[in-house]
């Protein structure tokens, strides 16, 4: 079906080129890729320890960013996912609002379709508004994002303004080339602890 | 015979205080939760801990996920829900498994002994399988004094083993729910 993406607007965004400039220069960022295509954006902006690239667990990603900048209040904790992921847990949008970690942010890449299971429209292609959601639940800044300008004011927003933060980032409903991440899940956790707390990881009590 | 009830009178807490203590202990930093009435007080003493985080979920599941993102971060944590929950977490457990992340949850069984409602037994008696079959180790607590050592042994064989452990409190022990005034 054909649902109204965009129409009639500037050519939709790249979601690779969003996801690219969005981790360029990531510091140290700490970053949960969601479930699909997220997932595969990140790996293709370079695999990194610090990268928690999802397999499964849909409708996690956003509270596992949760546990993490818990965790870790002086990192900065950035949950990349897609509008499907999130939509099976909105329920964590009231979760972390509750929370108000300061130090997370969730970038929702939305191209309004289910892409991994054959391009379904979304509930985002029926106007579901993901960052208005988030805004009532919460969340100090929620965004909708549609040009590069913009991708380019949320990269500083990501590594300097106080959250909980959110970002609905209207891309192409493109179907690009796999780039896989590790899918040892045991390995992905493990290195990622290691990356972050040193050989310690290994011999906590 | 009478059957106890849990009303906040009757609520027997000793077992809670104990738990808030071996989360302590332990070094649990996270304690996620769906309010219940059986783990009230066990959540009233870890919401007024400052050491500890009390994360309020809407859903147990969002509590399985919470949990792999505070282990990947160094903390370790622990899930509470009733039985009804259990349900609810059948596919984010699969993370637990397949990255092998340590949890301990401990459930306050309904659907068991003298139970009232009949909408609570199909989940509460298939609790026990569902987390055997997720790759849950299971253990139950029947009487009072079995709770404190069946919970600090969940805790530790989830984060000396790396797995998911569950603790199964059951309805006889918390005292059955009635609808009488």
């Amino acid at each position: 079906m054909a649902a109204k993406a965009s129409k009639g607007k500037s050519k939709a965004l790249d979601r690779r080129d969003v996801v690219r400039m969005l981790l360029a220069k990531r510091g140290e960022l700490l970053v949960i890729a969601g479930l699909g295509a997220p997932a595969w954006d990140a790996t293709d902006a370079g695999d990194h320890p610090l990268n928690f690239p999802l397999w499964g667990g849909m409708g996690g990603a956003a509270a596992i960013g949760l546990g993490l900048a818990l965790a870790q209040p002086q990192r900065r904790v950035l949950v990349l996912t897609g509008d499907g992921e999130l939509l099976m847990g909105m329920g964590s949008l009231a979760t972390i609002g509750a929370q108000r970690p300061r130090n997370l942010s969730v970038v929702v890449l939305d191209n309004e379709r289910y892409g991994e299971t054959g391009m379904q429209a979304s509930h985002t292609a029926f106007g579901v508004d993901l960052a208005a959601a988030a805004k009532a639940c919460g969340f100090v800044s929620a965004t909708m994002v549609t040009t590069i300008e913009q991708v380019r004011r949320l990269r500083a927003q990501l590594r300097r303004a106080d959250g909980p933060l959110f970002a609905q980032v209207k891309v192409a409903p493109d179907k690009l080339p796999l780039v896989l991440p590790p899918r040892d899940g045991a390995h992905l956790k493990d290195r990622f602890r290691e990356a972050l707390l040193g050989k310690d990881a290994y011999f906590q009590r | 015979m009478q059957i106890q009830t849990n009303n906040q009178n009757t609520m027997k807490t000793h077992w809670s205080q104990g738990l808030h203590q071996l989360f302590r202990q332990q070094g649990i930093r996270q304690v996620s939760f769906v309010p219940d009435a059986g783990h009230a007080t066990l959540i009233g003493l870890c919401e007024a801990d400052r050491k500890l985080r009390a994360v309020r979920l809407t859903t147990e599941e969002e509590g399985i996920a919470l949990a792999v993102g505070a282990w990947l971060g160094g903390d370790k944590s622990v899930l509470l829900m009733q039985s009804s929950g259990v349900g609810n977490c059948i596919n984010m457990a699969s993370l637990l498994s397949a990255c092998r992340v340590p949890l301990a949850m401990i459930v306050t069984m309904r659907g068991d002994w003298a139970e009232f409602n009949p909408w609570q037994v199909p989940m509460g008696h298939a609790a026990n399988n569902v987390l055997e079959e997720m790759g849950v180790l299971v253990t139950r607590a029947d009487r009072d004094e079995d709770v404190l050592p069946l919970a600090e042994g969940a805790l530790r064989i989830a984060y000396n083993t790396l797995r998911p452990a569950a603790l199964l409190i059951s309805q006889r022990l918390l005292g059955a729910k009635t609808f009488d005034n």
